[in-house]
């Protein structure tokens, strides 16, 4: 019961935060110097065409009707069009989010599992070899930009060893799955069709990986960190002493209380790979939601510009309560916390 | 402190303590390492026209004759598409990443830990409410996608781009120094100050924030780094610093179009944001480790 309490206040506040955030990014697309409505349409189109398109747009109302307006429309799911490919943005969203998502997904999945395993070994074996390179390399991965990774990775696996493709999401003469979930390799392994999620995993391998390298290394880091601190501990040699398996010590003594902060970060991480593949995506010529954004930013393309934020903004409220509910979940001291204050 | 600094002098307790932290700093090789890296970026970009080979390189300059050069003895990092030195722009660029680091900390830290402070003083009261719920909705969204946002929309400059980092980066400081205060204000010295009639502003000033500086102190190692990062990655996009300034992010960003015959120009400059986002951030772990910091 008093998880749900906690579970609903967190709720409230994100909630509270996604308003405000809702304020600030109106309040970013309309300062922009100049006529919105003159730049959908073009310099010398005529005033009345202007004018009409004020009035259709709702700018001839004062500010804050206005943002009743956006607010009342964004809430049915209704961002307006984009000025620039004159469809509703939610279609276009709609259209590029697919790829996204399968990036991040696949990028997720390569930060997590050798993220963790990398620093899982670099703690365990502390101090050695092993452990100082997993650190050098964690440094690394951490202070070099996800576009730096991009470049050098293209440099190096795609001109001068010429094993994988430089931009994409699928070679163009390749038979395409039918579009089932939109992540071309799901539907690729739905349909049977081989070839087809061969030449995607050796498209998404690069993009991926060079958007994973910070995270991994962030992730690396912080469960060496803890490995090695709980390692020391006294119930580890108590565990030792009544003679537990050493693998089951290590897996479940040690591994899954070690896991907490790493995990805590997780759905951060996952939220900042969404941000990250803005830059990613450019190096790639990856047709997703990023690229969109980052091109409705460089157009000034005001409507889709504030729908790409928004929806940012949810993914990065949801990742944050996701965290919260796992990291109870993994923590018995947080949920008995949260039973005492009932 | 052991009772064997007791009958020292305060001046030899403070060498005492500089020597012990010193070598508790030196005996870490990567703070070590980022010491040093940070140090040659900083006499780098401050000797910037004395140290390259060409200066005037660092603007709009052309030389027919020497474009599109592979690295050699003569250009170390080769030349670019109008015959520049890359070495010697890769260290003007230090010049702009560094100053722009420093303006935006320096405009960024002040409103951030007083915020802070207030919030974290006047604990659950409106103060804290007020600040904080709006913090939240700067925390909100990714810094990257709101300063790309801001700058798209105010036009790209460097100036903007320095404008939106800002925008983005004070509630770090007021979420890193609320938490601090937090813990700080049921101190007993607090108290204890409070109790003999010390006024908030003393409390807050000569009690509390002294015991915040080291903490604020490592976050800004850490963020000039970040800093640095996040202003390369807006001109990588185009957004931000315009030619024919010296920038990291808008080299990188030039030399990709011309992977992979013309590797150099974008691979040095690339090298030059790993180095000096990895010195800053292997500097402030160092000085994490030598204040046993936990809450950055």
């Amino acid at each position: 019961m008093s998880m749900l309490k906690f579970l609903s206040k967190r709720l409230a506040l994100s909630i509270l935060a996604l308003f405000g955030l809702s304020i600030l990014i109106f309040v970013i697309a309309r300062i922009l110097p100049g006529d919105p409505a003159r730049m959908a349409l073009s310099p010398r189109a005529p005033d009345w065409a202007v004018e009409h398109l004020r009035e259709q747009m709702g700018f001839d109302k004062p500010i804050y009707a206005q943002y009743y307006y956006w607010l009342t429309n964004a809430l049915r799911g209704n961002l307006g069009d984009s000025l620039y490919t004159r469809r509703p943005v939610v279609e276009d969203i709609k259209q590029f989010i697919p790829a996204t998502v399968e990036l991040v997904l696949f990028a997720a999945i390569i930060m997590t599992v050798f993220g963790i395993l990398f620093g899982a070994l670099a703690g365990r074996y502390r101090d050695t070899w092993l452990d100082n390179s997993v650190r050098s390399l964690a440094y690394i991965g951490v202070c070099t930009p996800a576009f730096v990774f991009g470049l050098m990775f293209i440099l190096l696996f795609s001109y001068k060893l010429g094993v994988l493709p430089t931009a994409g999401r699928m070679t163009p003469g390749v038979l395409k799955p039918p579009t089932i979930t939109g992540l071309l390799s799901l539907d690729a392994l739905i349909t049977g069709n081989f070839a087809a999620l061969g030449d995607v995993l050796k498209h998404i391998l690069l993009p991926a990986l060079s958007l994973a390298l910070g995270g991994m290394g962030q992730e690396s880091r912080l469960t060496r960190a803890s490995i090695s601190d709980n390692l020391r501990k006294e119930y580890i040699a108590s565990a030792r002493g009544f003679g537990i398996p050493n693998p089951l010590i290590m897996l479940k003594f040690l591994l899954k209380p070690s896991l907490i902060p790493t995990v805590s970060i997780l759905g951060l991480d996952i939220a900042v790979l969404f941000s990250n593949a803005f830059l990613v995506e450019l190096v790639f010529n990856w047709p997703g939601f990023s690229k969109y954004g980052i091109n409705a930013m460089l157009r000034k393309d005001l409507n889709a510009l504030s729908a790409v934020v928004l929806m940012l903004g949810v993914v990065f409220v949801i990742a944050n309560i996701m965290v919260d509910v796992t990291v109870a979940w993994l923590d018995p001291r947080i949920r008995l916390e949260a039973e005492k204050q009932k | 402190m052991t009772a064997r600094y007791l009958p020292q002098t305060l001046r030899g307790f403070q060498t005492e303590r500089f020597k012990e932290g010193y070598s508790k700093f030196t005996r870490n090789p990567f703070s070590v390492i980022g010491l040093s890296l940070v140090l040659l970026v900083i006499f780098l970009a401050i000797f910037a026209p004395f140290v390259t080979p060409y200066p005037e390189h660092a603007g709009s300059y052309v030389n027919f004759k020497e474009i599109n050069k592979p690295p050699s003895w003569k250009h170390l990092f080769g030349t670019d598409l109008v015959g520049r030195d890359v070495f010697s722009r890769v260290i003007f660029a230090y010049r702009y990443s560094l100053l722009l680091a420093i303006t935006v900390l320096s405009l960024v830290v002040p409103p951030g830990v007083l915020l802070g402070l207030l919030a974290g003083y006047y604990h659950g009261t409106w103060i804290d409410y007020t600040i904080m719920r709006i913090t939240d909705i700067f925390l909100a969204v990714p810094p990257l996608i709101l300063a790309l946002a801001v700058t798209s929309v105010l036009g790209p400059s460097m100036l903007n781009a320095m404008m939106a980092v800002c925008l983005m980066w004070w509630p770090w400081y007021v979420r890193l120094v609320y938490g601090l205060v937090s813990s700080l204000r049921n101190e007993y010295y607090v108290h204890a100050t409070a109790v003999i009639g010390a006024s908030n502003f003393h409390i807050l000033w000569r009690e509390i924030l002294p015991n915040c500086v080291s903490s604020i102190f490592t976050k800004m190692s850490l963020d000039v780094g970040w800093v640095i990062m996040l202003a390369a990655a807006l001109s990588f996009v185009g957004l931000g610093a315009q030619a024919p300034t010296p920038d990291l992010g808008t080299m990188i960003s030039d030399g990709a179009t011309f992977l992979p015959d013309l590797w150099w120009m974008s691979m040095f400059p690339s090298i030059g944001v790993l180095i000096i986002v990895l010195g800053f951030n292997l500097l402030g772990d160092g000085l994490r480790d030598l204040f046993a910091l936990e809450e950055i």
